[in-house]
């Protein structure tokens, strides 16, 4: 299976590297193959954007895998945000970008804890702060 | 549906009454941390059985094991609930040990800090696996519209576990329980301070009739 990100063609000093993710490149993937995806993406400096997010099963999961994964030396954890499902159609960005129909769509946005800040959330905004390092 | 369905899913809930009346129903105190869970379960466990469970403390991730209460009896207005209180530790999707270095050395800091990683995969695992019911404290003084709790509440609510808020540190000048309320309005939500014991005999009602 090919890998969302491609670290050889990036360096992190160039800029900062958004990965976004459709459900139906998620939707036959095993719960630990999208964890891992995720986390990957995460632990190379990568914003992750999942157009459909995971299961509540899958984020607790999610949260646990990562607890096991931060170390004090170079990994602090994750800051994560979703928006709530939706039943009007195609009420997410995303899926108005990737054409879904959107009712399904959690739109949700991962990034490594030190370098992403959530600067405010409401209903139909996210807005954050990314840093280089 | 088939005679043999039928047949399992009545022996499935009879069985269910019968060990629901026999065992005692295991309720985890959830919430970020510092939201006053170990200052809830001391509280509760001191007024019903007269020890304590945990330290409390101002620095978050005090509590970095989950730690039970066996047995604790609860009785208001006729109903009694017999409960295993499960305090568990904040959780969260970060930690970093430099939050903690202003109060320790850096080495007990990175300690606390893997110590706390490995509550918060405790706590995760006791939720998917251990818990029957759950009682989730809020600092009411902060606002409750955050990822962790979102995503908490939803994990409680897709495993179909009876569960309560507990809006906590009403004592506290910036505390909004509405907030609370207007947060997750599909859920009871009941204001205390567990810290000064205000409003125990509305808790205690609602734990002897919510989750017995």
């Amino acid at each position: 299976m090919p890998t969302a990100t491609n670290a050889d063609d990036s360096d992190p000093a160039d800029g900062i590297q958004i990965d976004l993710i459709s459900g139906e490149r998620m939707e036959n993937m095993a719960t630990m193959e999208k964890i891992r995806m995720i986390l990957d993406g995460v632990h190379d400096g990568n914003i992750v954007i999942l157009e459909e997010g995971l299961t509540p099963d899958e984020e607790s999961r999610l949260i646990e895998t990562t607890m096991a994964e931060i170390n004090p030396e170079d990994f602090n954890g994750i800051e994560i945000e979703t928006y709530p499902k939706s039943d009007s159609k195609d009420s997410s960005l995303l899926g108005r970008i990737m054409g879904g129909d959107g009712s399904e769509a959690k739109l949700t946005v991962i990034g490594p804890a030190n370098r992403i800040e959530t600067l405010h959330k409401d209903e139909t905004l996210i807005s954050a702060l990314v840093s280089r390092s | 549906m088939g005679l043999f369905t039928e047949l399992k899913d009545s022996i499935s809930r009879a069985t269910d009454r019968l060990f629901s009346e026999q065992e005692p129903k295991r309720i985890g105190i959830y919430g970020p941390p510092n939201a006053g869970k170990t200052t809830l379960a001391n509280r509760i466990a001191r007024d019903w059985t007269g020890d304590a469970i945990g330290t409390e403390s101002h620095i978050p991730h005090e509590t970095r094991r989950a730690r039970r209460k066996e047995n604790v009896e609860i009785e208001r207005n006729g109903k009694s609930v017999t409960i295993d209180i499960v305090d568990t530790p904040g959780v969260t999707t970060k930690v970093d040990y430099e939050e903690f270095t202003d109060e320790m050395e850096e080495d007990d800091a990175i300690r606390r800090s893997r110590e706390a990683t490995e509550g918060v995969a405790e706590a995760m695992h006791w939720l998917r696996e251990d818990v029957d019911g759950v009682i989730y404290v809020l600092d009411s003084a902060e606002d409750p519209i955050t990822q962790v709790n979102t995503m908490l509440i939803g994990i409680i609510e897709s495993r179909d576990l009876p569960v309560l808020i507990f809006a906590n540190k009403i004592d506290l000048d910036d505390s909004s329980v509405k907030r609370i309320e207007d947060a997750f309005p599909q859920h009871k939500t009941v204001p205390l301070s567990a810290k000064e014991g205000e409003n125990m005999d509305e808790v205690y009602e609602n734990i002897a009739e919510y989750f017995g």
